[in-house]
């Protein structure tokens, strides 16, 4: 998915990461209160995205959505808190999305699946098939573009016939047509042992 | 008219604790749906956070797969999201999203998803279906949603919950829209 990132997070394993990212969550969340602790967390922050070899470029694409919603919760926080109060929140919020999001520019999706079927494991008494999950998940993967182009087709005959689809026509038949997809599909795995 | 609705309640499969693979299929499909509710804007503002129609598709999810098939769809699309699928609405995803002030809402997709069939399931014996189906969309779609993202919200911005409710409008039309879709559906496929 993020083609040209480089993942040179030593070898480190995904779960560690995972682990990793969970206790910084929780050390920037209960222990960042004061500013001089909000810079030091920052200045961590910022050396693991260089340890990591962020580009500029993809670091501000993941995190520009975050800064800019920081950056007006900020703004209307100035009206009832003092300055320091509003900034410390912007950049603990800032600095959340950034720890995690850390995890996903150095982690390629199919080792994330991966730590994911593994971590699903011990819940197989509680009635959870990771197989099966696993299943789903590549299955849904595999769907969005097939009904993505279901979208296309319904704005283009709809065009076709001189005009724009309606929101409601057009939910309709994309849902319509989701179902009768779903419906192939189901028989398909049937077919194939699936329910075995 | 009371018998004929619980007639074709019954004809639906009934759910079992272990999905067969056409709720398998069913799942998956959707999953896929809410994604491209979420990813084709049909209504594009110029914010980090655009108006799409995926909280509808969340609400629609309750409405005609059920609870758990709904709620379950739900929690797929979040896994791939997780795993760092930019299928959120505005091409967000990876593990960033689930630390950011909206997380809230994410979780609260999969309650609202389960609650929004929850109480179409036990109101549409008792109302017309367009009725029930209003009905569960706003208290899973949006009381539910709300229910865990308003919280989360106030914890990591410190703003009023009052600032959550900006929302509103624009998730009710979302319910009249579900709405709306759903009854669309059920016409088209009535065995449904």
């Amino acid at each position: 998915m993020m083609g040209g990132t480089p993942r040179t997070v030593g070898r480190m394993p995904v779960g560690t990461r995972l682990a990793l990212m969970v206790v910084a969550e929780m050390l920037l969340v209960l222990g960042v209160r004061s500013l001089p602790a909000a810079a030091l967390a920052t200045g961590l922050v910022t050396g693991a995205y260089l340890i990591a070899r962020i580009p500029l470029a993809h670091a501000w694409r993941t995190l520009r959505g975050v800064v800019f919603i920081a950056a007006l919760v900020a703004t209307l926080q100035l009206v009832v808190l003092p300055w320091e109060r509003a900034l410390l929140i912007a950049v603990v919020m800032i600095l959340a999305v950034a720890i995690a999001a850390l995890v996903t520019l150095t982690t390629s999706t199919t080792d994330l699946l991966d730590a994911l079927e593994r971590a699903l494991q011990p819940m197989r008494p509680l009635g959870v098939d990771p197989e099966r999950v696993a299943l789903t998940i590549a299955l849904t993967a595999r769907t969005i573009p097939v009904i993505a182009g279901f979208g296309s087709r319904l704005r283009d005959s709809g065009r076709a016939r001189g005009g724009r689809v309606g929101v409601v026509p057009y939910a309709v038949g994309l849902v319509v047509l989701t179902l009768q997809h779903a419906e192939r599909v189901g028989e398909a795995l049937r077919a194939r042992g699936v329910d075995d | 008219m009371l018998r004929t609705e619980t007639e074709a309640g019954s004809r639906r499969p009934p759910e079992t604790p272990r999905s067969t693979s056409t709720d398998l299929a069913l799942i998956a499909s959707f999953a896929a749906l809410i994604a491209v509710l979420g990813i084709v804007p049909p209504i594009a503002v110029g914010l980090p956070v655009p108006i799409t129609l995926q909280t509808m598709g969340v609400m629609l999810a309750g409405l005609i797969l059920g609870p758990r098939r709904g709620a379950l769809a739900v929690v797929v699309l979040l896994a791939l999201v997780a795993v760092g699928l930019p299928l959120l609405s505005g091409g967000r995803g990876g593990l960033g999203v689930f630390a950011g002030p909206s997380a809230g809402y994410l979780v609260g997709f999969v309650l609202g998803a389960y609650v929004t069939g929850w109480v179409r399931e036990h109101l549409e014996t008792r109302l017309p279906f367009p009725l029930a189906a209003f009905t569960a969309a706003v208290v899973g779609g949006i009381g539910a949603v709300y229910l865990v993202g308003i919280p989360v919200l106030v914890w990591r911005t410190g703003a009023d919950p009052v600032a959550g409710l900006v929302f509103l409008p624009g998730d009710l039309i979302k319910a009249v829209l579900a709405t709306l879709v759903a009854v669309g559906v059920r016409r088209a496929l009535p065995d449904r």
